[in-house]
């Protein structure tokens, strides 16, 4: 029954346009819309893949376009990595729709709110089953769009529009890579189709060099370094956006798109490498900074592009399997951290996690669900993240990387510490402030329930041999992990922590700030380009016109000396040349016109340099 | 041809000249701009009915002075589309009165006239009388608010530029006529074929062509005129400007410089290729800091002018057929964006790009339009521009000039930025007034005639890809 999997986006799209165009109506109503929409869709998704299980496969829906003589078929693909992300974001995104009921209950644009949320299901379930380059690519800037409309969705804070901003252009640099990619691949090997990259008769370095480029684009939906600066910042969109786009499903596109071009990557190891670097790189670094941040929202949001590095380092070793099994288990265990955060600071309206404590009293749901995705995501035996991250850490040493293991393990060290701090100082210990917390209402306990159930699950769809060596493994980085952030934050509360930070003094200073690179973003790129913006305008402007007042006064000048010239040298028709120039410079300097002569200037020049060109380069 | 048997080809011609002296006339007794307007695009459609619609190209007419072909006939078809668009948003233009209505429309359709006659000349004479007349008829419109002076001042300056360019252009024709004794096109395609041809002369004489035909096009360093002209002009004159002449502009380079003298390609094709690259980055950059709206479409459609550019550079077939798109793309879009600036003028009076906060809020249809509008000319998928820059790139990197395709995909890039800070303005801030003016029918029409336009060839782009390969000399 795989025949309906073209529907599945649509209904989301169907719920858009009803919401858009009558929401300001419908009011509390457009939420039962959407979340119609994606239960229907969930329920197509799970149909088709009952039908894949039965043998079903791709299919081709009708002739789209033909472009250069090479025809594109609107296709749809079904196989085993499409059928396992379509689950999990029609799951995670009805339980998210349903968790957004309660927690933007009293927000004026509530309805407006709902159409984003089912133009991203659609546009996200779309990019999912596309089958080919041009198809993935408009949905590709659709969920960016989305994105954009969301973390910006509370626009009267001036942090919320900028980061909007900021997250839509720094993702469209890695877009634009990946469009390059998508034009050369199509020129070179004339298809855009996914099936046919396995086997594309093109030489090494250009196929290199285009799976390099698509990977650029890769880098900056996943939230990669050096991309990687956006997402942080898009914490400040409502907390259900960051569950749903900025943790489980768009910034995972990425690593959908490595998984689903893996073809062409591992066609030639010298893209592959670079996967896994970026990949490790991204991981170790942002698994630091979340050791060491206070914001309850930001050290999920790093610890997303420290997920997420892992995965590209899985799939960039040739850990094809461990890479994807994460991508749909940490989509469960992130959804759940991130609405957790968010009832929380329902209840608290902080954000700042030492203003916190304590809570585990006051909010049982949420305070338990916490602990099990946290236990998830450290991945303690037999919840699922330890399932996917021992699979990948043991194809990462069997592919020969001990150095990549090193920071693999590392990363899932500092994983476990950063999380079990966050749960130390949240929901142990006395409150540090003044808080009236209560449990938030069961239209938002509920999914957190649900999501619970599957990050403890999720793990055995897919049978797993353990070994013991790896079992050992996980057990040193969950016991070291937990037992650090447990000494520090439980036992030695403020006093060992402030004293291991005076020790690196330095280095805490580096990792605080987030090792510079905004700063040096801003200082290297957006400043120079806003300053050559503005010097260009202001030539325009100002120095044109400064440049013409000078023209006019050395016309006078050049006027008199020539008058003075043919006084006393030439005399009579002469004379008219210096009188004329200075009348035409007086005239069109009272019409304001001064202007154009410099203009006139401006293009003959241009004239004479072409021919200039011409003559000293063509002969 | 003789002409005699020429005029029956020459129909929808005679019909607009003989609306826009019927509609001269009628101005002196029916003072109303609607009326008036009704009865030229009646006299538009007419004419659009009596295009031959076939791709079989009839021949020289007038004793080859014209030449009917298909792509001539596609880029008269383009001419009664900017036509008909202008004049459906004149109508809902305020400052326009209703006294002058006569005069105003035989101006825009004299300017068909000969927009029509430049696209199916076919010698250098012409094609440059045919310019000359678009010329001197956009100086007066442009100049067409007698009492407002930034108006007057825009005409004068483009005036003065207009002549030169013209000039210079002139004076490259002289040379071809002294290296070939001719100026029929066709005559001096088949000597440059068989005869060879003195190539530093030729060539210097070309690019004195091109200066002037960069003119029209507005490709730097040709464009000093825009920005001025465009913010002083009347707003339908401004869309008129930069979709119509231009469009035109692009048919002659095609038909002179792909055709005619395709066999010098490589004389001239380097400089070209710099014109583009140049035209599009500068372009962009300076939109950027632009405060009034329309200065920053003028410098925006410099920087369209710059990637349609591209398509011409590459020459193939598939690069003509991109800057076909292009052109109609590019001309739904500008014309849409100028349509919805005059929207908002009527309500706000003013054109700064400041005023535009909230509109959102108190114009929720005319900030979605716009916004279409302007995610268009970004290129954003699936509308109608991101297929013409598709096109475009696609067209370079076929033909290998991948420094063309990098620097169109950096400048589309960096455009971005501008054309969403509008955007940003509409959405994000909080309205400054609540000023709500009725919108009258025509102009509504035409931005929503532009807006389907733009959305169904961007998502259904294969009818239209097909029509303009049909159609390609």
């Amino acid at each position: 029954m795989v025949k309906y999997a073209h529907l599945i986006p649509l209904f989301p799209f169907i719920a858009f346009a009803i919401n858009i165009l009558f929401g300001r109506r419908l009011k509390k109503a457009s939420a039962v819309i959407s979340i119609t929409a994606s239960t229907i869709s969930l329920a197509i998704a799970a149909v088709t893949y009952a039908g894949f299980l039965k043998g079903g496969g791709s299919y081709a829906v009708g002739r789209w376009l033909s472009f250069g003589g090479i025809p594109l078929d609107f296709g749809v693909t079904v196989d085993g990595l499409s059928c396992m992300m379509l689950m999990v974001v029609t799951i995670v995104g009805t339980l998210i729709q349903v968790y957004s009921v309660g927690y933007m209950h009293d927000d004026k644009r509530f309805s407006r709110f709902f159409a984003y949320l089912s133009l991203f299901m659609g546009s996200m379930l779309g990019l999912l089953l596309s089958d080919n380059f041009v198809m993935l690519y408009i949905f590709w800037e659709g969920v960016g769009l989305c994105s954009y409309l969301l973390i910006s969705f509370w626009f009267e804070r001036p942090a919320a529009a900028k980061a909007g901003m900021k997250a839509f252009i720094t993702t469209r640099i890695g877009d634009t890579g990946l469009l390059i990619g998508i034009l050369l691949l199509f020129f070179s090997a004339k298809t855009l189709y996914f099936r046919d990259l396995g086997h594309l008769g093109i030489n090494d370095a250009l196929l290199t060099v285009i799976a390099l480029l698509i990977f650029c684009g890769a880098v900056g939906k996943s939230a990669q370094f050096p991309l990687h600066v956006w997402l942080p910042d898009a914490m400040e969109g409502p907390t259900p956006v960051s569950a749903l786009i900025h943790a489980a499903t768009m910034v995972a596109a990425g690593v959908y798109l490595v998984a689903r071009t893996y073809g062409l990557f591992i066609a030639h190891h010298g893209a592959l490498i670079w996967v896994a670097y970026i990949g490790a790189i991204t991981a170790l670094m942002a698994a630091t900074i979340a050791t060491v941040n206070n914001d309850i929202k930001r050290i999920l949001a790093y610890s997303t592009i420290s997920q997420l590095g892992l995965m590209m380092l899985a799939l960039g070793v040739g850990g094809y399997e461990g890479g994807t099994f994460h991508l749909m288990t940490h989509a469960f265990f992130k959804a759940l951290l991130f609405l957790c955060a968010g009832s929380v600071i329902h209840a608290v309206h902080t954000q700042d996690i030492f203003k916190m404590g304590g809570l585990l009293g006051k909010m049982k749901v949420t305070g338990w669900t916490f602990i099990i995705g946290s236990l998830a995501i450290a991945g303690v035996p037999p919840l699922s993240g330890f399932w996917s991250k021992d699979e990948m850490l043991s194809e990462i040493l069997r592919e020969g990387h001990p150095f990549l293991f090193a920071i693999a393990v590392i990363t899932s060290l500092l994983t476990a510490f950063y999380m079990f701090r966050l749960i130390f100082v949240v929901l142990f210990g006395k409150p540090r402030s003044e808080l009236h917390a209560h449990e938030s209402p069961a239209v938002m306990t509920i999914p957190l329930a649900v999501l619970a159930v599957f990050s403890v699950f999720a793990g055995f769809f897919k049978p797993v041999k353990v070994e013991y060596f790896m079992l050992g493994v996980s057990m040193f980085i969950v016991i070291g992990g937990i037992g650090t952030a447990y000494v520090f934050y439980i036992l030695g509360n403020k006093v060992l922590p402030a004293s291991v930070r005076s020790k690196f003094s330095f280095l805490y200073k580096i990792i605080l700030n987030k090792y510079y690179i905004d700063e040096i973003y801003e200082a290297a790129l957006i400043r120079p380009c806003m300053s050559l913006a503005k010097f260009a305008a202001s030539f325009d402007l100002r120095f044109v016109d400064g440049a013409v007042n000078l023209t006019a006064y050395l016309s006078m000048i050049a006027g008199r000396i020539q008058s003075w010239f043919d006084k006393y040298i030439v005399d009579g028709a002469v004379n008219m040349v210096a009188n004329i120039t200075w009348l035409c410079s007086a005239v069109f300097r009272r019409l304001q016109t001064g202007f154009i002569q410099n203009y006139i200037l401006i293009a003959f020049l241009g004239l004479a340099i072409m021919i200039l060109i011409k003559l000293i380069g063509g002969y | 041809m003789s002409v005699s048997a020429s005029i029956g080809y020459f129909l929808p011609e005679l019909i607009l000249a003989g609306a826009a002296i019927a509609v001269l006339i009628a101005g002196l007794f029916i003072r109303n701009k609607a009326v008036l307007g009704a009865l030229c695009l009646a006299a538009i459609i007419l004419s659009i009915c009596n295009m031959p619609h076939s791709f079989q190209a009839t021949g020289p007419l007038f004793s080859n002075m014209l030449i009917n072909d298909s792509f001539s006939e596609f880029f008269k078809e383009i001419t009664l589309l900017v036509m008909g668009l202008v004049i459906l948003i004149s109508i809902g233009y305020k400052p326009l009165d209703d006294e002058s209505a006569g005069e105003y429309y035989f101006l825009l359709m004299s300017a068909a006239v000969a927009m029509m006659l430049a696209a199916a000349s076919d010698n250098l004479i012409m094609i440059y009388i045919s310019l000359e007349a678009i010329s001197l008829i956009s100086y007066i419109l442009t100049a067409f608010l007698k009492h407002n002076r930034s108006s007057s001042e825009a005409a004068l300056k483009y005036f003065l530029f207009g002549t030169l360019s013209t000039g210079v252009m002139l004076y490259g024709i002289s040379f071809i006529y002294g290296l070939f004794g001719t100026t029929d096109l066709s005559a001096i395609s088949s000597a440059l074929l068989s005869s060879g041809v003195n190539g530093l002369a030729a060539s210097v004489s070309l690019i004195l062509i091109f200066a002037g035909l960069s003119f029209k096009c507005a490709l730097i360093p040709f464009h000093m005129w825009v920005p001025d002209t465009y913010q002083g002009a009347p707003t339908p004159i401004t869309a008129f400007l930069s979709a119509g002449p231009k469009a035109i502009g692009f048919a002659i380079l095609i038909r002179i410089f792909l055709k005619n003298f395709f066999p010098m390609f490589p004389d001239w094709v380097d400089i070209v290729q710099a014109v583009s690259i140049i035209t599009m980055t500068a372009g962009n950059i300076l939109a950027i800091n632009q405060e009034d709206i329309k200065r920053m479409l003028g410098y925006s459609s410099i920087a369209q002018a710059g990637y349609i550019l591209i398509g011409f550079v590459v020459g193939t077939s598939l690069g003509i057929q991109a800057v076909m798109y292009y052109i109609i793309a590019y001309v739904l879009m500008n014309i849409g964006a100028f349509g919805c600036v005059i929207l908002v003028f009527n309500s706000i009076k003013s054109d700064c790009i400041e005023e535009y906060s909230g509109l959102s809020r108190r114009e929720p249809a005319l900030a979605f339009c716009l916004t279409v509008f302007l995610l268009s000319l970004a290129g954003i998928p699936p509308l109608a521009g991101f297929f013409g820059k598709f096109m475009v790139f696609a067209a370079a990197i076929q033909s290998k000039y991948y420094m063309l395709a990098i620097a169109g995909v950096i400048n589309s890039v960096l455009a971005v930025f501008y054309y969403v800070k509008v955007i940003k303005f509409m959405y994000l801030n909080d309205p400054r007034t609540s000023v709500k003016e009725p919108k009258p029918f025509p102009a509504k029409l035409a931005i929503i005639i532009a807006l389907i336009g733009i959305l169904v060839i961007g998502l259904f782009p294969v009818p239209f890809i097909n029509w303009i390969g049909n159609s390609l000399l």
